[in-house]
């Protein structure tokens, strides 16, 4: 999700089939190990190495290195540059954390990144949202044409276009306003997503025309429908849309780096890289693990959801 | 369609957001419109829609497509008036010691990132999909590098590979292995970016290609079982070929998203040492804010640009399901 390539393209009919979740409990399905092979004693004590085993290294290579962040920063100055290095640290303090947070304008720079995500969040909600709607519902003339267009667009890595875009950003065609330094060089072109309009439009797809006919003849308007009909019904699919783009924003890099000269506007990440030389180890370590922080909370919050809109990503529609 | 005569003034708000309708759903107001004007007005309320969505393409995505093409045969400089060039673009850019550098690095770092980023998540899934227990912690382990913003991921393993204070080296001291100049060294620092980028990035992989092997039907294990094939023969003959699909498009997307690396190069090594991490996305950057020249750059993002919408249109017709 990082890298910003096309993910999946058959995302929607699996989105709404929520998968149950993982319970332990759940009998498992018949996988390359036979169940009986694994019945006997000698299975039993197979298996349970190698679960241990990979418990090990999952807790090695996943969990150790946010461990050794968030103690680091807490670590004195010189006891984190020491060789051999300190499992625990010898005291614990907060000081890696306070000064990120005072010496590296944190607050300035998460709310930037607030900002930048909510409204790249809202814009692409409420355009992508009503222009799915019209291209899968209303019928526009060219309406194949542009989905095609926007199709298209799938193809085109979006980090190969930084530079034009940039050049469109720095000044606006017809209007000649300089949009460098503002949140609207995040908001606008975020809209732009391809990918969350065609899941959008292949989700309204599939709500039948008699439900909206429905309404119509009640008397709601096109607006109406869409907003007390169409939009309750795919709740589902704006919940994956908006981890997407709330995701998307607060990961990217080059961009923001591009569009924001102005230290002050800078996003957490950009502003972690650019201070990174002028600040002590143990200060950037504490701002490190204060920006993986709103993410990491968030996919503890909806991991089941991520998870599960992941991996029906992959399986065929 | 019988109903909603709308006044035929295409005077949509721009934001068709969750307003509730301006004064729409006039009944009855002004007698039957002629079909004409009914289909004028339908299209309006379409395109009230649509123009919101509409115009950031055209701005963000055509134009910015269209207009590379065109600067990159172009000397280019923001505040002054574009000049045609013809090819000179090109040939500048070919010049550049550091371009054939970049696409050996950037190709380098796709082949590693296959052979490393793919075998390692693939071996992984195929593990987890045996095991019966902790289920639920697996995949929220493994996905958590994912949602570490990238510049930290990179950030924290700049650390790691640190000749002073680095874990790394501790820790292949500690299994009295020789230890490494990880990206110090001219030639082990893409290796390093490549351990850095699968760390990162390798759990989407794993959950994706974990719910494709939960769709293989159990039955051709268990009579591949019968027939006495043996735990590797069964991997052989049944998972990779019931998953091919999946496996080939996990690796284009893969492809296509490697070939963009920027963060980990920029935020760890710099693009050093002797150039041995210069990408071209990092080339392009500073073509167009270290040395000012955009023509130059759009140049090398339109060769970026064929090389990988040659491997999305791959990925695209193969995904295409209708």
């Amino acid at each position: 999700m990082t890298q910003t390539a096309p993910p999946p393209v058959q995302k929607p009919p699996a989105v709404r089939t929520r998968r149950s979740g993982d319970a332990p409990a759940e009998r498992s399905p018949r996988t390359v190990i036979s169940p009986l092979a694994l019945a006997g004693r000698r299975g039993k004590v197979a298996y349970w190495s190698v679960f241990t085993l990979v418990v090990l290294l999952f807790a090695f290579a996943f969990l150790f290195p946010v461990y050794w962040m968030v103690t680091g920063a807490m670590k004195p100055p010189e006891e984190v540059v020491r060789t051999p290095p300190t499992l625990v640290p010898e005291q614990w303090r907060v000081s890696g954390y306070t000064d990120a947070w005072d010496l590296m304008r944190l607050p300035t720079h998460l709310w930037n990144t607030v900002v930048q995500a909510t409204g790249a969040w809202v814009l692409q909600i409420v355009f992508c949202t009503a222009a799915a709607y019209a291209l899968s519902k209303l019928k526009p003339a060219f309406g194949n044409i542009i989905l095609g267009g926007i199709l298209a667009t799938l193809m085109v890595p979006v980090q190969a276009l930084v530079v034009p875009k940039y050049l469109t950003i720095a000044d606006m065609p017809l209007i000649g306003v300089n949009l460098l330094n503002d949140p609207l060089a995040i908001w606008l072109p975020a809209v732009a997503n391809a990918f969350n309009l065609y899941l959008l439009k292949r989700f309204f797809d599939q709500i039948p025309r008699d439900v909206l006919e429905a309404a119509e003849i009640d008397g709601a308007g096109k607006l109406r429908t869409l907003w007390s009909i169409v939009l309750p019904l795919s709740r589902p699919v704006l919940g994956v849309v908006s981890i997407f783009a709330l995701v998307a924003v607060w990961q990217d890099f080059l961009w923001p780096l591009m569009v924001f000269s102005d230290t002050d506007k800078q996003p957490i990440s950009v502003a972690l890289v650019q201070l990174s030389q002028n600040v002590p180890l143990t200060v950037l370590i504490g701002a490190m693990v204060i920006a993986s922080i709103p993410m990491v909370l968030m996919f503890l919050v909806f991991q089941r959801h991520i998870i599960a809109g992941i991996s029906a990503g992959g399986t065929k529609g | 369609m019988k109903t909603t005569s709308r006044p035929a003034a295409p005077a949509r708000p721009r934001s068709a957001g969750p307003t509730p309708p301006p004064g729409a759903t006039g009944t009855a107001g002004r007698g039957p419109l002629g079909p004409l004007r009914r289909k004028i007005a339908d299209q309006a309320t379409a395109y009230g829609f649509l123009i919101g969505g509409l115009l950031c393409f055209i701005l963000f995505s055509w134009y910015p497509a269209v207009r590379s093409v065109i600067i990159a045969f172009q000397k280019y400089t923001p505040g002054s008036d574009p000049e045609w060039v013809g090819t000179a673009n090109f040939s500048r850019v070919f010049q550049d010691p550091e371009f054939a550098a970049a696409w050996r690095n950037t190709l380098t770092f796709t082949v590693l990132a296959l052979v490393i980023g793919f075998a390692i998540p693939f071996v992984m899934a195929l593990v987890l999909n045996e095991l019966r227990h902790a289920k639920a912690f697996f995949r929220v382990v493994v996905y958590l590098p994912v949602m570490i913003p990238p510049v930290v991921s990179a950030l924290l393993w700049k650390w790691f590979y640190d000749p002073g204070a680095g874990l790394a080296n501790e820790v292949l001291g500690f299994l009295h292995l020789p230890t490494s100049n990880w990206t110090n060294g001219a030639d082990t620092a893409l290796v390093s970016l490549v351990i850095v980028a699968t760390w990162a990035n390798m759990g989407g992989t794993v959950l994706i290609y974990l719910a494709a092997l939960q769709g293989i039907p159990g039955e051709l294990y268990e009579a591949a079982e019968l027939d006495g094939a043996s735990v590797w023969q069964r991997v052989r003959h049944i998972t990779i070929p019931q998953t091919r699909f999946i496996i080939l498009m996990l690796m284009l997307l893969q492809v296509i998203a490697t070939m963009q690396v920027f963060t980990e190069p920029f935020v760890i090594t710099g693009g050093g040492p002797e150039n041995s991490t210069v990408t071209v996305l990092y080339l392009i950057y500073k073509y167009a804010f270290l040395y000012n020249d955009f023509g130059g750059a759009s140049a090398l993002s339109v060769m970026l640009l064929l090389v990988l919408s040659a491997f999305s249109a791959l990925y695209l017709r193969l995904t295409r399901t209708d």
